[in-house]
């Protein structure tokens, strides 16, 4: 059987990775900062697993599985701090979300 | 035996008392302040009475009696010469005159004081620093070796400056102070590199490990070496020409005058020299400088204080002139009549001081003779027994100064190291000092008032002071009378008490003059040859002279001041030394301090460098802080700014993709 050849499964991986950078720089809104990480994690995923595929090895897979997990309390945690800023500013446009510097 | 094994609580007694009172004195009324602080006094004289009681019970193998406690510092153990100096006290002849003179003397102004500070602020602080100027001065006579002594040395320096600058607020006070501190730091320069090349050539400083080599070593070495030494006896003891500081240290209140720069510290550069008399009698050359700067500063300051009006100033210069005829005694050879000189001086000296501090106190504060007059019936006290003291000072046959001024100038007429011209010098003084002393009682005591009888309520000083007056003038009076036995051919018991530590290391040549022992043919002629000599006449002259100027024909001194005016002037501003000094030295000093050290190397090189470093951080951050927007996006940017260059260093550059 003929397998898709890897650097298939790199090029979707770094279309995917570069939509979510430009995305996360370019836009405001918290929340689409937030799905564009998202979409970074798993555009690494989808690296990991072809590698993993390739090199018939499960280690890629075990990294997966990790990140996976971190995304999840990443989304847990950062959605909590979007709700407490969206009540407490009545806001989600992060340009106005700057108290934390000098 | 029970003081000689424990010689540190002469010591520990002032010093305790110094640090209750400072620590604890501020909240005390003025009667606990005075308990503690005459009490440790009291306490150290009867200590130090009792230790010379053992003493004198020891055997002469014993002597010097040293009490050592500890090893205080040790330095290059595995070498042959280690550097080692233990914390060590002694007491031979010499000590005992010291610490009788020293305990007895201050725990009399310490009563006095309690008179005369009565009504000032900083009591506590007053007889805090007393205390403590005790306790430094004890270490200075009691130390074993050098460096023990050259803590007392410093430290009673120290007392010094803190007692002369007492009223701080004044700033004419705080200036003396200084002065004092800083002129005779220039002497301990001197000093201290003479204990070092004592070290470097004995090995030791120990006195009594110094003294036993002493005769093996060249003398341009010891000459050095006493010179050096000598160097800081005439920084402390005011000689020519670091004299400057004693007169301005009247500032402070008069019981410091009397005690620290009359009867006990400027007299330890005497003490010092007599202790180290085994060195100084191996090098005739430093001897003979000690002789001339004694006899030269006798005569001289003896002239400055012929035109002095401040009371207290008059016996400044006083003072400066007897501690030459001490140096003088060194000088000639004839330490123990310098000690015996040191210890009269101190009872008359210090008898003068208080009798001019009781003075100032009846008028109120005021210190210029020509303001007073006629004191004489109002405050008899004070006037008897300053009286007293000046026919001591003026050597009058029967009182103390007498005896050891005369056993001075007979040494230098007469010793092994006889030198007429010095002689004269101290003849010549001999006669200026009755004569400005004289001047001093007439124009104080005598004569018609010159202040305002109606704003001046003269009055005599409280018990307290006049009794350590009395005290003092009975030994104004007896105090010299262990030589009295020589006037008619017996024997000068003091002499004869302190002379085996002048003996014991003295060169076999025979330089220290021997104790007369043999009676002489008459007895008579030579108490008649005694009581007209040379000193006794100029004395007397100097009182008659005082007495035709002062009272019989009151207009004298003016005329006499306007026929020789340019003396008179040069006098009058003390030989323009002040001024010298201040052009040759304090003023370029203080140019380059002022334009080069402070505008230049202050100023420019050393805040430039700190300045400079601060501005750098501060502009570089002023810079960074913009990277630090609270935008979340532009982070972002940086992030992956960071990324692609550090991949691209990574491939690109180190070449990991291969």
């Amino acid at each position: 059987m003929s397998a898709v050849p890897i650097s298939y499964y790199l090029v979707l991986s770094a279309i995917l990775f570069g939509l979510g950078v430009v995305a996360f720089v370019f836009k405001r809104n918290i929340i689409t900062m937030f799905m564009s990480i998202e979409l970074m994690l798993n555009a690494v995923n989808l690296a990991f697993v072809a590698f993993a595929r390739a090199h018939n090895s499960l280690d890629g897979l075990v990294f997966v599985f990790f990140v996976i997990v971190v995304a999840a309390a990443e989304s847990a945690v950062g959605l909590a701090i979007v709700i407490m800023l969206a009540q407490n500013r009545q806001s989600l446009n992060v340009e106005r979300i700057n108290l934390l510097k000098l | 035996m029970l003081l000689l094994n424990h010689l540190w609580i002469i010591l520990a007694l002032p010093l305790a008392g110094a640090a209750i009172n400072g620590l604890l004195g501020k909240r005390w009324p003025q009667s606990t302040v005075n308990s503690v602080a005459i009490g440790s006094v009291v306490l150290s004289f009867l200590a130090a009475a009792e230790t010379v009681r053992e003493f004198l019970g020891l055997a002469a193998a014993q002597i010097p009696f040293i009490g050592n406690y500890f090893t205080w510092m040790v330095a290059g153990e595995a070498t042959p010469h280690p550097f080692r100096v233990d914390f060590a006290l002694q007491v031979d002849q010499l000590t005992v005159v010291m610490l009788l003179v020293v305990t007895f003397v201050g725990m009399l102004i310490h009563i006095y004081s309690t008179g005369y500070m009565a009504h000032e602020g900083g009591y506590y602080r007053f007889f805090s620093y007393l205390n403590l100027f005790m306790f430094f001065m004890l270490t200075l006579v009691m130390g074993a070796n050098l460096i023990v002594m050259f803590v007392g040395w410093e430290g009673v320096g120290l007392c010094s400056y803190l007692l002369i600058g007492f009223w701080f607020l004044k700033k004419s006070a705080a200036d003396a102070g200084k002065k004092a501190f800083i002129v005779t730091r220039i002497g301990d320069f001197g000093f201290t590199v003479g204990i070092l090349l004592v070290f470097a050539t004995f090995g030791t400083v120990a006195f009594g490990e110094i003294f036993s080599q002493v005769a093996d070593k060249p003398v341009d070495v010891l000459t050095t070496i006493c010179l050096l030494l000598f160097a800081g006896a005439i920084g402390k003891s005011a000689q020519l020409p670091l004299y400057v500081w004693l007169p301005d240290a009247m500032e402070g209140p008069t019981p410091v005058s009397a005690l620290i720069h009359a009867a006990t510290m400027v007299t330890a550069g005497v003490y010092m020299v007599a202790r180290m008399n085994p060195l100084f009698s191996r090098a005739p050359a430093a001897m003979l400088v000690v002789a001339i700067v004694g006899a030269v500063t006798a005569f001289y300051s003896a002239t400055i204080g012929l035109v002095q009006t401040d009371i207290k100033k008059v016996l400044a210069y006083s003072t400066v002139s007897q501690l030459g005829y001490m140096f003088l005694a060194c000088g000639v050879g004839a330490y123990s009549a310098g000690i015996f000189h040191l210890m009269t001086h101190a009872f008359f000296k210090g008898l003068l001081f208080l009798a001019a501090g009781s003075v100032i106190h009846a008028m109120g504060g005021e210190q210029d003779m020509m303001k007073m007059g006629g004191l004489r019936k109002k405050i008899p006290a004070t006037y008897w027994t300053m009286f007293i003291a000046t026919l001591a000072i003026a050597g009058i046959p029967g009182f103390a100064g007498f005896f050891s001024k005369d056993a001075i100038l007979e040494a230098a007429y007469s010793g092994p190291y006889a030198n007429l011209l010095l002689w004269g010098l101290g003849v010549a003084g001999a006669g200026l000092t009755s004569f400005y002393m004289f001047r001093l009682i007439f124009l104080t005591f005598f004569g018609e008032p010159r202040y305002d009888e109606h704003a001046v309520h003269v009055h005599e000083s409280t018990k307290n002071m006049t009794i350590p007056l009395m005290v003092l003038a009975f030994l104004s009076i007896f105090g010299g009378w262990f030589a009295a036995p020589k006037l008619v051919g017996g024997i000068d018991y003091f002499e004869k008490f302190v002379a085996p530590v002048f003996a014991a290391y003295a060169p076999a040549s025979g330089a220290v003059s021997p104790v007369a022992t043999e009676v002489p043919a008459s007895p008579a002629m030579d108490l008649l040859h005694a009581l007209t000599g040379w000193p006794v006449i100029v004395g007397v002259l100097g009182l008659l002279v005082a007495w035709w100027f002062y009272i019989k024909r009151p207009d004298t001194p003016k005329r006499l001041a306007q026929s020789v005016h340019g003396l008179y002037t040069l006098l009058l501003n003390k030989y323009y030394v002040d001024e010298i000094y201040a052009a040759l030295i304090v003023r370029p000093l203080l140019w380059i301090s002022t334009n080069v050290l402070w505008h230049v190397v202050d100023e420019g090189l050393i805040d430039g460098t700190v300045n400079g470093t601060a501005t750098v951080a501060r502009g570089s951050g002023a810079q960074a802080r913009k990277l630090q927007s609270g935008n979340t996006r532009s982070y972002a940017a940086w992030v992956i700014l960071g990324a692609v260059g550090f991949t691209a260093i990574l491939f690109g550059l180190l070449g990991v993709a291969r």
